[in-house]
């Protein structure tokens, strides 16, 4: 197991490094620097102003010079276009936010998809289980970008229930909109994998032992199929993560709630390069970890892999 | 064949073979008949064929260019510019009084091209790649899919959104950057397949006579990867125009004049609160149905062609 684990970090920290290298890149050969403008400044002020960033240095120097303080120091360095915040000034107010209703969205899909499909697993062919077919089928089509306007025409311009944007420090009623925009198309994925995950869990040999030892249903669905039901789920869950924080980026947007990917999408307008780079290296940090984390949980749940 | 046989032979031969050509029922015919059983996959497809009609034709039914813009109507949207025969503004303007019907033929034709751009190049880029890695074997295949898993784990839609910063907004860099990360899940998916085509005799054959390994690959594994390669590049398409609307909806990938899907919802979405709720209704129609064909049609090509993943 440690042996497994080593190695699937080993396979992580290439990854990060791989991706500061190719957003340095990207960055590097961009044309133009970051403080050109239609008015060219004076000679004096450009070199002043790049020296301060340190852009005069030799190209590989300030790559290492970037890499190490984001790795050593976790400092992502100053914002190119406001002079009085720097990248982690960003992420500290921008990134709470995020997570906040990241979490709850992220826990509402799996917990609202896997009892939705187990429930229509063994239901099979009830008018529950269409239920939660019809429910999968047609949130398919429904990504967040789609969920957020029909989202807020009906509860805030029809009905008048929930406010259509704002953050307010994260009370109930701001988070509730966003996190159902985000969260209905990952708990629609999952309610299908659970679904068809568990038809075949409840046909294997082992669940019909169970049943023939005339176990109660609650105890065979609880002690015997809830696991293996949720391996493929677990597999899923890694690219749902990255679905969900790359989304948050239209909720924030789309709601105003001012997290991260607010501040992503105005620095894309904007040009501000350190601040658009540190919020990619963030999110792929985070997304490595967590495959990294669902890796291992997957190979401690499931006795048919060996490291 | 040397000797010549004799045409008593040769004509029941032939009989023969006629008499199979008639009973003989080919893998893709099957898959046909399979597919059209299927009532949501035919009607998918219908669906598809229609939508396709409107996003190339429906131009020439259009009353205004999709950039004509009807300074008149500015500012009173909500009352002049509601859908309607007479004004020949099928689909009503947009907030900038232009005809939201011609826009939305253009839309729909920039989002159709680039799912189908994306998928396109995921069949070739990802099929050859994946074959190639599951065909060689060994330090190849493994160091050629550890570079798509660790493409696979980088957060694509920032980097993709990095690009379109750095190189500028434009049609050719989205087609591009789509391009970059689209064929990654088919070259897992074409790997997979060659693994088990890779044992067959029929390419044990080919490699004893003496056929090189390219050709191989290009004659004998990539036509038998085809079915499960359709199938995937089917359900590619609607995953490359939701990458691409998610783009255009933050105002980052598709640039006036010119206009998808996704673009024509995000402003639809920002004026639904003046009244002008057919603005957003229209493009989320075409959308929403042309996800819909393109998903049913991939789950019938799923069950006619992938008879085992059922």
């Amino acid at each position: 197991m440690l042996n497994y684990v080593l190695r699937r970090v080993a396979i992580a920290i290439p990854t990060i490094l791989l991706l500061v290298v190719i957003s340095f890149v990207l960055m590097y050969a961009a044309p133009g620097g970051p403080f050109n403008s239609e008015r060219p400044l004076p000679a004096q002020v450009m070199a002043n102003i790049e020296a301060r960033y340190g852009l005069d240095q030799p190209y590989w120097k300030q790559m290492t010079t970037y890499i190490w303080n984001v790795v050593v120091h976790f400092d992502f360095g100053p914002s190119f276009q406001y002079r009085d915040r720097t990248v982690n000034d960003v992420i500290a107010q921008g990134f709470p936010v995020t997570l906040t209703y990241g979490f709850w969205s992220f826990i509402v899909a799996l917990v609202v998809g896997v009892a939705l499909g187990a429930a229509a697993a063994i239901r099979h062919n009830s008018w529950l289980d269409y239920l939660a077919v019809g429910i999968s089928i047609g949130a398919q089509v429904l990504p967040n970008f789609v969920m957020a306007p029909i989202l807020v025409l009906v509860f805030t311009l029809w009905l008048g229930w929930l406010p259509g944007g704002g953050w307010q420090g994260g009370q109930i009623e701001y988070i509730i909109l966003p996190v159902i925009a985000l969260s209905t198309s990952y708990m629609a994925s999952i309610a299908r994998i659970t679904r068809s995950s568990m038809l075949e869990v409840l046909n294997a040999g082992f669940i019909r032992t169970a049943r023939a030892k005339g176990l109660p249903t609650s105890r065979i669905i609880w002690k015997h199929a809830m696991k293996p039901t949720m391996l493929p789920v677990l597999s899923y869950l890694g690219p749902a993560f990255v679905g969900m924080i790359t989304g948050s980026v239209i909720i924030d947007v789309f709601f105003s709630t001012g997290g991260i990917g607010q501040f992503f999408v105005n620095s894309a307008f904007n040009r501000d390069y350190s601040v658009i780079m540190g919020i990619t290296i963030l999110v792929g940090v985070l997304t490595v970890t967590f495959n990294l984390v669902v890796d291992l949980l997957y190979a401690w749940i499931d006795p048919k892999i060996r490291y | 064949m040397s000797l010549n046989p004799d045409p008593g032979t040769a004509d029941r031969l032939l009989a023969a073979q006629a008499a199979a050509d008639v009973k003989g029922r080919s893998l893709w015919k099957d898959a046909r008949q399979r597919f059209m059983r299927n009532r949501a996959a035919t009607a998918g497809l219908v669906a598809l064929v229609l939508i396709c009609i409107f996003a190339f034709f429906g131009g020439f039914l259009a009353q205004y260019e999709p950039d004509y813009v009807d300074f008149s109507l500015i500012g009173s949207n909500a009352s002049q510019g509601v859908p309607s025969i007479e004004t020949g503004h099928y689909f009503g303007t947009d907030s900038s009084g232009r005809d939201l019907y011609a826009r939305t033929v253009q839309g729909t034709r920039i989002s159709l091209l680039v799912g189908i751009v994306g998928a396109g190049v995921a069949v070739i880029v990802g099929t050859l790649y994946g074959a190639i890695a599951g065909y060689k074997g060994g330090r190849t295949d493994g160091a050629m899919m550890r570079t798509v898993d660790i493409l696979m784990s980088v957060p694509y839609m920032f980097v993709l959104i990095l690009m379109l910063v750095i190189f500028g907004r434009s049609i050719l860099m989205l087609f591009i950057g789509i391009g970059l990360i689209s064929w990654l899940d088919m070259s897992r998916i074409a790997r997979g397949q060659t693994l088990t085509i890779k044992g067959k005799e029929f390419v044990e054959a080919a490699h004893a006579t003496g056929v090189r390994p390219m050709t191989i690959i290009l004659r004998h594994i990539v036509p038998n990867l085809l079915g499960l390669v359709i199938v995937y590049a089917t359900l590619l398409v609607p995953q490359m125009i939701i990458t691409e609307s998610f783009i255009s909806f933050l105002g980052l990938g598709i640039q006036e004049p010119n206009t998808s899907l996704g673009a024509l919802i995000s402003n639809g979405a920002s004026n639904m609160q003046y009244g002008v709720i057919w603005q957003l209704a229209f493009p989320l129609f075409f959308f929403v149905i042309t996800l819909f064909a393109f998903f049913f049609v991939g789950d019938g090509l799923r069950d006619a062609l992938d008879p085992k993943d059922r």
